[in-house]
């Protein structure tokens, strides 16, 4: 018997919401990345879900896109926590608050 | 060389600009060069020009020089014109210009390259614009010269602009003549709509054609011409300006009062004289106003102590003479006294500029006195031409002058519904003008140049003659206003036997008309005995007055006897406080209002008050950029559910 869709679904808002929850709490710059990550991989299932509902393929083909996407984001955004590192000695985000009012 | 006529225009503007392009490198040397050169070669072809068209009989040449501008059925080419009343303004324009391009070489001597260069620039463009008022074939092209030469004034008069009272004379002088430009103005729009033209051969061809056609038209446009000629012929109500122009440099104040600007005025009514002599009513404004400038301005100079500005009332009264005339019809005697007023009162400023520049810049004539001595080609210069205004025959005022008067006492005898009248009450004012120039140039004189200095010890050291290219211009003048009166002999004097060149080479251009009956030559003797007798009356009682031990006794007397009228006359009838009081107060507190007003609160307020609220909004938003990063993620979040709770509730 197939697994239902509202499956998917559910599981891709937890996932969603823990890499939300990720990126809100963790002062890391690399855990931020990762809730980043988990956030893009949550959109990824429910969009491969869909895709299997309807028996189409550009959920799929979407899913591929966003890969390509998030890893393309991970390099520059490790880079710029490589350069922050290097600036400050740190990659807590709370310290880099040097722009505000 | 009559094919050569735009060239008299293009000399004078390639001298202007030559010197205003170069005024920063030329010296002295190289700007007179240039300045009075152009002028001078605008002379020399003007002679060429004026000699081979004496033989053509006052025929009209135009010259269309382009297609200057066409719209509609309306075409307006840039064309010159040549007729006898242009030749005889041609003539004395370029002859007295050039005179006072020669004079200033030596006034200005002192001043440094490049405000020399500049001055020389300015007049050559005066020179230009007053020739293309002068030869213009049409309405416009004169509308340009006409407006050229109240620009030039305007430069010429704020040569000083680092003074503020010099700055202030040329923008009263440009502001009150764009007062009568306005009528002006009008004038040619109306002509060019009941004319279809603006063109003078033109508009006066179907003139002649329908009169009765254009007869209701004929008053309105003379009457605002007749605007336009006020303002720039300083006459009752807008003189004002012409006796504050003595703020320019003293050549320049010749050149306005005798060759260039004020003429204007007079040329223009004489070149449309085919329009004034259709309409009486006209003619009598015209008589009326310049009557009864004639004789208030004399009033006024009666008690002027600055010798320029004694000089500037007595050109405002002699422009009221010309007026006079033109208004009782005869054109050709009011051109005849704008030729010879050109040449004497040319002599006059020059005189009175050799006069200020012995006296170290002094104008004052109650510091002055004893000149005549120190001074001796300025004092006979200037004691001829002086006479030649009192009208002491046998000098150029007397000429023309007399046929003035008598030309207006003939037209006394005109029915015109019970107005010509009027004309016998201009003719006693003509007359106590006359004696009131005759007494206040006398006074002038015996306070200048007789009796004794008056001055500081270090000004009197200092007296001396001026430079030759200073002297010789007066030489010259003196002996233009001693003899072009021969000129325009009336027939009177040579017992009806008809020698009025003058006249009959002006006749094709402007006809004279006739409004009265012709007086009898016995009468016509006696007007002619009456009007030297009094002018000789003026001289005797200035002599009175002014000169020997007890000079100045009875008009001090006079002066406490009446306090009050003395006042009224010393301040020019209080005319510029009333101008002041009654239009410049009023028209600043309308400007205040809709600086302060209008514009800062009405306009600028809700611009300042939208940049305002901008500004305070963006105050208080920034709070929202912490700084924090989570804090921005929590937003972008809280945005996102926002943004979806709208789509899906």
């Amino acid at each position: 018997m197939a697994i239902p869709t509202t499956h998917f679904v559910i599981l891709a808002a937890l996932l969603f919401a823990v890499g939300a929850a990720g990126v809100l709490l963790r002062r890391s710059g690399i855990s931020i990345l990762l809730g980043i990550e988990i956030m893009l991989n949550a959109a990824n299932l429910s969009l491969a879900a869909f895709a299997r509902q309807h028996g189409q393929l550009d959920g799929q083909v979407f899913v591929f896109f966003v890969m390509a996407v998030a890893a393309a984001e991970v390099v520059v955004g490790l880079a710029l926590l490589v350069a922050i590192f290097r600036r400050i000695g740190s990659i807590d985000v709370d310290r880099l608050n040097a722009l505000r009012w | 060389m009559l094919s050569l006529l735009w060239l008299v225009l293009v000399l004078p503007l390639a001298g202007a600009v030559a010197l205003l392009a170069g005024a920063q490198r030329f010296d002295h040397r190289t700007t007179s060069a240039v300045g009075v050169g152009s002028i001078g070669a605008t002379l020399l072809l003007s002679l060429g020009i004026l000699a081979q068209y004496a033989g053509r009989h006052g025929e009209t040449v135009v010259q269309s020089l382009w297609r200057w501008m066409a719209a509609g059925d309306l075409t307006i080419t840039f064309a010159l014109r040549l007729d006898p009343l242009s030749a005889v303004m041609l003539f004395f324009v370029t002859f007295v210009g050039f005179v006072i391009h020669v004079y200033s070489v030596g006034y200005m001597h002192s001043e440094g390259p490049r405000a020399y260069a500049r001055y020389f620039a300015y007049l050559n463009l005066f020179m230009f614009a007053m020739l293309t008022l002068v030869l213009g074939a049409n309405l416009v092209v004169l509308f340009v010269g006409w407006e050229g030469v109240g620009l030039c004034s305007y430069l010429l008069i704020g040569f000083y602009f680092e003074k503020d009272w010099c700055a202030a004379a040329g923008k009263k002088a440009f502001i009150v003549n764009r007062i009568g430009d306005f009528g002006f103005l009008l004038a040619i729009f109306m002509a060019y709509k009941v004319f279809g033209t603006v063109d003078f051969s033109g508009m006066w061809a179907q003139l002649a054609a329908e009169p009765s056609r254009y007869a209701p038209w004929v008053t309105p446009i003379a009457l605002l011409l007749f605007v336009g000629a006020i303002g720039k012929s300083a006459q009752l109500p807008l003189y004002v300006w012409l006796p504050d122009a003595m703020a320019g440099p003293t050549p320049v104040s010749a050149l306005i009062h005798a060759a260039t600007m004020v003429t204007a005025g007079v040329y223009m009514v004489a070149r449309c004289s085919p329009l004034f002599s259709q309409s009486p009513t006209a003619l009598l404004v015209v008589a009326a106003v310049g009557g009864l400038t004639a004789v208030f301005a004399a009033t006024i100079g009666l008690a002027q102590n600055d010798i320029k500005k004694v000089l500037a009332y007595s050109t405002v009264s002699q422009l009221g003479y010309m007026f006079l005339g033109a208004g009782a019809g005869a054109f050709g005697a009011a051109i005849f006294h704008v030729f010879t007023h050109a040449f004497f009162k040319a002599c006059l400023f020059l005189g009175s500029g050799s006069v200020i520049h012995a006296c170290s810049g002094e104008q004052d004539i109650r510091k002055m006195g004893g000149l005549a001595k120190k001074l001796p080609v300025t004092y006979w210069t200037f004691v001829v031409a002086t006479l030649a205004l009192a009208g002491i025959p046998p000098l150029a005022g007397f000429f023309s002058k007399d046929e003035i008067l008598g030309k207006v006492f003939a037209a006394g005898s005109a029915d015109l519904g019970g107005f010509g009248r009027v004309y016998l009450g201009l003719w006693v004012l003509g007359v106590a003008g006359a004696f009131l120039t005759a007494f206040y140039m006398f006074r002038l004189v015996h306070l200048t140049f007789h009796g004794q200095f008056r001055g500081t010890r270090e000004q009197e050291h200092h007296l001396h003659e001026s430079p030759a290219s200073m002297v010789w211009p007066l030489r010259i003048l003196a002996v233009g206003s001693a003899v072009v009166g021969f000129a325009g002999i009336g027939t009177a004097l040579t017992f009806g036997r008809d020698l009025n060149w003058f006249e009959h080479f002006l006749h094709p251009a402007t006809p004279a008309v006739e409004l009265g009956h012709h007086v009898s030559l016995g009468i016509e003797w006696l007007l002619i005995g009456l009007s030297v007798a009094v002018a000789v009356g003026g001289i005797l009682l200035a002599r009175r007055f002014y000169l020997g031990p007890r000079a100045l006794e009875i008009p001090n007397a006079i002066a406490g006897r009446f306090p009050r009228a003395f006042d009224l006359v010393a301040n020019k009838y209080y005319v510029d406080e009333a101008y002041d009081r009654v239009v410049v107060k009023p028209l600043r507190s309308v400007a205040w209002f809709s600086w302060k007003g209008v514009d800062t609160v009405g306009i600028d307020g809700p611009i300042n008050a939208a940049a305002w609220f901008t500004e305070i909004t963006g105050d208080l938003l920034r709070f929202i950029q912490t700084g924090n990063v989570r804090n921005y993620s929590l937003l972008i979040l809280g945005g996102a559910l926002a943004a979806m709770a709208w789509l899906l509730l």
